[in-house]
């Protein structure tokens, strides 16, 4: 039975990658997780802004109060020397390569251009077989326009792309007024990979505090239409390989989105729900079903279902909203 | 410390930082306790050690901070007698703390330099600033001492004092003026590693060595001896004493051989025929040497003497060193001695003069010798007054024991002077900066010095003055540039530049009145170019006509909102500076600064490299020349400091402080033992804040947690009948009382828009959101400009509401806070974490309580002048508060205990034999009352009020006596207050003594785990993980359990509250701590700019050190365990967070993070575990079984 898959120029074992999260935060979950199966591992996310708010939070507090008291000058000793980029993230990547011998994938996260891009470089440095480059950009502003949000997803590709010569895939959100367009620009721009979808933790309100909250909820199977209608009908559109993340919990699940046309299936929710065990257990479940199936390898379901080689694409298109209405009635 | 190198360079450095750098290159261990204005000295060292810099020998000096200076030199002590070459830094009381072991030291004959930026004393009161007193006082210890005169010098003698003491086994101490030199930042030659080496005799070294205590030669030393040798041994250190002073000028010479700078032990400069003659030490030398050079040009026969090596006094060297045309002297000391012949340095100057008449060696007639006394803490010495000194000295009998700089009106001591005279010099631009504490003025300041002093040929010398408040200080940075070195120790009062970096100080002070004619005024206005003149008052417009200034304005607080700056102007001004002071060319200092602002800001970062750039680049476009009018047209006068209705002292004193002319009081005007009215800080109305709290009545809860928060008292609470409203501003607010106890009353929360400084505490603790606009909470943030004068209405008339009756109100609820507070008003950091249980003492206990206060944040904010914030009743009743020293406070306080318990006992006596004529019944009622609530105490005072009526007239003895005496039998509250340095460490010994004593009384720690006074050295208080100063890679070990400790008496009553965790506790403790009969401690979390922490969730910080369990809260009373009951009471919750979660919103930890991160992890780890364990421990503790004393 044959799992392998080829992602971002990478031969993979099997298409099971865990995903941006913080079962990738230390060294021995990854190799747990190495243990279980998994075929790569996209490490949890360096943030642009985390970088630039400690840059400037360490800035304010130490200078803070300072030079306005004759017996207080000063309130803490100066160091000479900060680690104020990506050093332990770095240095994390060095370990998890040194530990394990699937391919680690970098994750860098950010929504504007700027220097922060120059972090890509030193990730390729550190040793990173590949990078994820998840823009997650809300506008919010009325002004600003679908093009210009358009325009910096390109720009920052472009940008990072200019720093490395490793693999880059981009994981957007599927908000944009035409995906697939979207997707061939990115494609277009060298984009090596396309993740659908960044899942954005939507927040919630507490009533008793009447505070907005940031609310993390795992995500269930049910989440997989969003990607696997976008997978299939992106397969053989665009150059780029495409991974599905959101909602992917079982067996089925990757042979779905396998045949949607997806080469990898990135995992979070199952992960965190079950362990990295689980991983194990759907493999062997994939695994069966094949066989049940008679099918041989993945490379012969992969995109077996897609929007070009159904019998009948419009399910993926608006047809499909209409039945799925009628099949309430 | 600029790079190790074996050249020397120009370096511009402060003084402290010059003798830190000698000391380190030329010591193995340090033992050090941080006292201002030597902490400095200190904490280079720590941090050049943590950095790995190497001394001389190539080894990296060990570095100790100790728990007083008595335990610093204590270690000191030991490490020299177990031959390693040791230093201290310290400065007044520090060094008096360290008599005890200087005079074994330089009775063992030790090689060893104290490095000391000599400090005044405190006497009738504390100061901070400079002068000798402090070195005086160690004349009979045995050291030699070595004043420098200049940051220069510092340097230099530093190292000759090192190489001396090796030589002549005599120990020094090496003094420089405080803050006048250990702060002044000037461009000097740092010497190099091989002029060091050069200078230090490694034999001298293995001598050193070779008198040290090892098992392998064992020897005793510190013996104990008898009449009949220890006069003897006494007087065997005479030959040391006789050889030293040629000892130190060989080393002087022999300096001057590898540098080149020669000095002597005293530097005579002046004319060779010279008839009048200067003595004096220290940074007052430079002014005179100064003075002389002008005066000479004038053709005055004049010169000074300028005193190096004081101890030991050299006869012979200081003789030959005065021309032999001499005929009046002129000694001056920096010092005063009360009820002595003279001060020291005159009586020497004298004895070695009437000496050498003795014995027919003085080499010309005997001079006339006056003395003069200069300059006690930092007072300004200025060329203008050593001119009266010299002119003083052509009369025939001139005034002996002078005072200069000052006017003694009472016993006529002081020379009156000109102050118009001066010797600045036309090639020196003097550059004068008023800015905000916060805004960065004084280390752009900085910046450009090391700009002008290292990128050009330049001299530079930059001295910063501050005030004493902690939030919305003042700054005024004195910076001069001139081709030759510069001595002028004193401020600038003829400016070339003066720029004002803050709007708001245009009416208060008279900022331009030290410019000079044609100089340039440069505003940080929020008013367009075209706007501006006709905002500014009347005497600024004056000012800029009649002095012809050029003007130049800029909207800097914009342009740093705009480029990400937030508050911060610096880049902004400095930019400015650099722009139209003409110092560089325009071009070459914007690319200075931008070089400047990459090597400064760098290691922080590439955003905000680039931030500063923007800045840069911003200001230049935004900077623009104000067009003159002819006549001045403004009909704003600056206002008067205080309002018309201050009391007479507040009027004629205080005001005179507070603005800016305390130089001008008379001696007459000063209480001549240190006492001062209380409840002065409600007149100075400071208007710092930029937002004030506003009350939203109809979303109000009335919980008072608003109150019960603020630091500065600005928020009261108060409930009153209806009718009170009449005649209420249009725009004060009330609402009805919700509750039963006041039903039917109204409730006010009032804010005092004047004195709130805008830390937002308030509006963080509120619990109540606008429906409508979850945003917006019961009281909210507001811009103060347009609601200060109606505001200010309103709290008039809230003042004049009456008081709620003590007596009415439910004590042990926080919706009770109408209790008056009687501390207002501090000049604590905006947002402070102490202020608010120092508050709710006095709203508890204030009108009974007496305070002794530890020295530190709490007894500068609670006691520098202009004003205290300290405050009375209606009835005249309040808080009495002193401070003593740091160490002593605890036995401070018990000594307030005993007196007071001694007095109410006497009058007792007294009064139990007077009883027949006074009345059994009102007898007995005093000496038996119940006084543990508001109303019974109300009844108390009544008896007292009618034991005083029948008091009144009677004449006998007794009756006089007891009348003296009557106020002690209302019960008194003794309340000791410090911080976790005195607690924890410098008075640890004294607490844990006066809390054995079982006496009652209420000993509140305010505990931020840091000195925050002296600016976040490390206490035994600091956590574990956190960085601090003199921890600067993280404290290792983990913070002392102070309530522990305390709670092995099993007699005192200990407890651990934090406000912002459970204010209910705070409270509850507090009244609980205070009702105890015997010994209560309170460790009291206290949030602090030192934690680096956004102040205005200092709360929430509190609430996160108890969540994450890092500090627990229980109370410990011992009358739980009389009725068989678990004394201990665990009152917080199992750790709900992790420490980590609780740290790293605080700068203190996380920077290590950022600095160290393996080690952050390391410690973050071990932190945790001391959470774990210290949580077990408790928990056990909390469960313990007791039983009730088995009872006869």
């Amino acid at each position: 039975m044959d799992l392998s898959t080829t992602y971002l120029g990478l031969t993979l074992k099997n298409p099971i990658v865990p995903s941006a999260s913080p079962m990738s935060r230390t060294v021995a979950s990854i190799k747990s997780m190495e243990d279980f199966g998994a075929s790569a591992v996209v490490l949890y996310s360096l943030f642009e802004e985390q970088i630039r708010h400690e840059t400037k939070e360490l800035n304010h507090f130490l200078d803070y109060g300072s030079e306005s008291f004759a017996e207080a000058v000063s309130y803490f000793p100066d160091h000479k020397e900060y680690y104020l980029g990506p050093e332990e993230y770095l240095e994390h990547i060095r370990k998890v390569k040194a530990a394990v011998s699937i391919p680690v994938i970098a994750s860098l996260n950010g929504s504007t251009v700027g220097g922060w891009t120059e972090h890509a470089a030193r990730i390729q440095e550190a040793g990173a077989d590949a990078l994820e480059l998840n823009i997650y950009y809300i506008p919010t502003n009325p002004d600003t326009t679908g093009g210009y949000v358009e325009q910096l997803y390109l720009e920052i590709l472009q940008a990072v792309k200019s720093k490395v010569t490793i693999p880059v895939a981009v994981k957007l959100s599927p908000f944009f007024s035409s995906l697939a367009n979207m997707a061939k620009r990115l494609d277009e721009n060298g984009a090596n990979g396309l993740v659908l979808f960044n899942r954005f933790y939507q927040p919630d309100i507490n009533l008793e505090a009447l505070e907005v909250e940031p609310s993390v909820v795992l995500s269930s199977s049910d989440a997989l239409r969003l990607p696997l209608r976008w997978v299939a009908i992106l397969h053989k559109n665009i150059k780029a390989d495409l991974a599905a993340t959101t909602g992917i919990h079982t067996a089925e699940d990757v042979i779905k989105i396998t045949m949607a046309g997806a080469s990898v299936a990135q995992v979070c929710s199952t992960l965190l729900r079950y362990g990295p065990k689980r991983i194990a257990e759907i493999l062997n479940g994939i695994e069966q079903w094949m066989e049940e199936h008679e099918y041989e390898s993945l490379t012969q379901m992969r995109g077996s279902m897609s929007h070009k080689s159904v019998a009948n694409p419009s399910a993926f298109e608006r047809a499909n909203y209409m039945k799925a209405l009628n099949s309430y009635m | 410390m600029a790079n190790e190198q074996n050249t020397r360079q120009m370096v511009t450095i402060d003084g402290n930082e010059a003798a830190a750098y000698v000391a380190h290159k030329t010591n193995e261990c340090i033992a050090i306790y941080p006292i201002t204005p030597s902490s400095n000295m200190g904490e280079w060292c720590d941090q050049w050690s943590s950095e790995g810099k190497k001394n001389i020998w190539g080894t990296v000096p060990a570095v100790a901070e100790l728990q007083s200076e008595g335990g610093a030199v204590g270690a000191v002590h030991g490490a020299l007698q177990t031959g390693s070459l040791t230093t201290t830094f310290t400065a007044s009381q520090g060094l008096l703390l360290m008599i005890p072991n200087m005079l074994k030291i330089a009775g063992e004959l030790t090689s060893t330099v104290f490095h000391v930026s000599a400090r005044a004393i405190a006497t009738q009161t504390l100061s901070i600033f400079g002068d000798h007193s402090d070195v005086m006082a160690v004349r009979t210890t045995g050291f030699g001492l070595l004043a420098s005169n200049s940051v220069q010098e510092v340097m230099d003698l530093a190292l000759i004092s090192q190489a001396a003491t090796l030589e002549s086994r005599v120990p020094f101490v090496h003094f420089f003026d405080g803050f006048r030199t250990s702060h002044e930042v000037m461009k000097i030659e740092q010497l190099s590693v091989d002029d060091i080496r050069a200078m230090i005799d490694d034999d001298l070294v293995n001598e050193h060595r070779k008198r040290a205590l090892t098992p392998e030669k064992p020897v005793i030393r510190g013996t104990a001896q008898n009449p009949d040798t220890y006069f003897q041994a006494r007087e065997s250190c005479s030959i040391f004493y006789e050889k030293c002073p040629d000892i130190v000028q060989n080393a002087m010479d022999k300096f001057a051989k590898i540098v080149g700078r020669q000095y002597h032990l005293f530097d005579y400069v002046g004319a060779p025929e010279a008839e009048r003659v200067i003595v004096l030490m220290g940074s007052g030398a430079e002014a005179v040497d100064e003075t002389v050079e002008a005066l000479l040009a004038k053709g005055e026969k004049i010169g000074v003497v300028k005193v190096h090596l004081f101890r030991p006094f050299s006869v012979k060297h200081f003789i030959n060193a005065l021309p032999k045309s001499v005929k009046s002297i002129s000694v001056l000391d920096r010092t005063k001695e009360p009820g002595a012949a003279g001060e020291p340095m005159y009586q020497d100057v004298l004895t070695a003069l009437m000496e050498a008449q003795m014995e027919g060696t003085l080499p010309f007639a005997m001079p006339r010798v006056v003395s003069g006394r200069y300059g006690l803490s930092s007072k300004e010495f200025t060329p203008a007054m050593i001119k009266a000194i010299y002119d003083e000295l052509k009369k025939s009998t001139p005034k002996n024991h002078f005072t200069i700089g000052i006017n003694d009106d009472v016993m006529h001591s002081s020379l009156s002077y000109d102050a118009s005279f001066t010797t600045e010099r036309p090639d020196v631009v003097r550059a004068m900066f008023y800015g905000l504490g916060a805004d960065g003025t004084v280390g752009a300041n900085k910046n450009s010095i090391k700009i002008i002093g290292e990128d050009t040929p330049n001299y530079a010398q930059g001295y910063f003055v501050y005030d004493s408040k902690k939030s919305g200080s003042t700054t005024i940075s004195h910076l001069r540039f001139g081709p030759r070195p510069i001595h002028s120790t004193y401020l600038i009062s003829q400016a070339n530049f003066v720029a004002c970096h803050m709007w708001g100080f245009l009416e208060k002070f008279d900022i331009l009145k030290d410019s000079i004619e044609g100089g340039v005024f440069l505003l940080n206005s929020p008013y367009s170019k075209d706007e501006v003149w006709g905002k500014l008052p009347r005497i600024v417009q004056e000012r800029i006509i009649n002095k012809k200034l050029k003007f130049y304005t800029i909207d800097g607080n914009d342009v740093a909102q705009k480029t990400g700056m937030g508050g911060r102007v610096n880049t902004i001004m400095q930019t400015c500076f650099f722009a139209i002071s003409g110092v560089l060319p325009k071009e070459e200092a914007i690319a200075a600064i931008k070089q400047s602002i990459k090597k400064t800001y760098g290691r922080k970062g590439e955003d905000i490299v680039k931030m500063n750039y923007d800045a840069v680049d911003q200001t230049l476009v935004n900077l623009f020349p104000v067009e003159i009018p002819v006549k001045a047209t403004s009909t704003f006068e600056l206002p008067p400091p205080v309002p018309k209705q201050a009391p007479e002292f507040v009027q004629n004193v205080t005001a005179k402080i507070i603005a800016g002319f305390g130089d001008e009081l008379p001696v007459s005007a000063m209480p001549n033992d240190g006492t001062f009215p209380s409840a002065t800080a409600q007149w100075e109305k400071r208007n710092i804040a930029l937002e004030i709290p506003v009350w939203d009545e109809k979303t109000c809860i009335q919980c008072g947690k608003c109150a019960m928060v603020c630091p500065h008292a600005t928020i009261r609470i108060k409930v009153f009948e209806d009718k009170q409203l009449a005649g209420a501003p249009a725009t004060f607010k009330s609402t009805p009382y919700r509750g039963k106890e006041y039903e039917g009353m109204k409730y006010t929360i009032q804010v005092a828009p004047e004195d709130c400084t805008g830390c937002g505490l308030c509006v963080e603790i509120c619990p109540a959101k606008n429906k409508a606009e979850t945003r917006l909470k019961a009281i909210n943030m507001v811009p103060q400009a347009d609601l200060r004068l109606p505001e200010r209405a309103n709290w008039d008339f809230f003042l004049a509401i009456p008081e709620v009756d003590r007596s009415s109100v439910k004590m042990d609820t926080i919706k009770g806070q109408f209790l008056q507070p009687l501390f207002e008003f501090s000049g604590a950091c905006s947002g402070c974490g102490e202020t608010p249980y120092v508050k709710l003492v006095t709203q508890l206990f204030g009108d009974r309580t007496i305070v002794a206060n530890a020295t530190g944040c709490s007894s500068i904010y609670g006691g520098n002048l202009p004003t205290t914030p300290w405050a009375m009743d209606a009835n005249g009743r309040g808080p009495a508060w002193a401070n003593s020293l740091f160490e002593d406070n605890a036995e401070f306080g018990l000594g307030f205990r005993m007196s007071i318990d001694k007095q109410t006992e006497y009058a007792g006596e007294l009064l139990k034999g007077m009883a027949s004529s006074i009345g059994e019944e009102l007898v007995k009622g005093l000496l038996t009352a119940d006084q543990s609530d508001e109303t019974k105490i109300a009844e108390q005072r009544k008896r007292v009020a009618a034991l005083k009526d029948k008091l009144a007239g009677v004449t006998t003895r007794e009756a006089k006596n007891l009348l003296a005496l009557v106020d002690n039998f209302v019960k008194r509250s003794v309340w000791i207050i410090g911080g976790d340095g005195w607690a924890y460490d410098i008075g640890y010994g004294g607490l844990d003594h006066v809390i054995a004593s079982g006496k009652n009384v209420n000993i509140l720690v305010l505990d931020t785990e840091v000195y925050s006074n002296t600016g976040g050295q490390m206490s035994k208080s600091t956590p574990r993980g956190a960085v601090a100063k003199f921890a600067a890679g993280g404290k290792p070990n983990g913070k002392k359990d102070l309530g522990l400790i305390a709670m092995s008496y099993g007699s005192v009553y200990v407890a651990r509250v934090a406000m912002g965790a459970n204010d209910l506790h705070t409270l509850k403790t507090f009244l609980e701590a205070e009702a105890f009969n015997g010994p209560s401690l309170i460790i009291a979390y206290s949030h602090c700019i030192a934690h680096g922490i956004n102040m205005t969730t200092g709360m929430e910080n509190q609430k996160a050190a108890v969540e994450s369990g890092h500090y627990p809260l229980f109370r410990y009373n011992p009358e739980l365990a009389a009725v068989g009951q678990n004394p201990f009471k665990l009152d917080s919750k199992a750790p709900k967070i992790r420490f980590e979660e609780y740290a790293y919103k605080e700068i203190r930890y996380k920077m290590l993070t950022k600095s160290a991160p393996e080690e952050a992890k390391r410690l973050l780890a071990l932190a945790q575990e001391d959470v774990n364990s210290k949580w077990r421990y408790y928990e056990q503790l909390a469960a313990l079984k007791f039983e009730a004393p088995a009872t006869n």
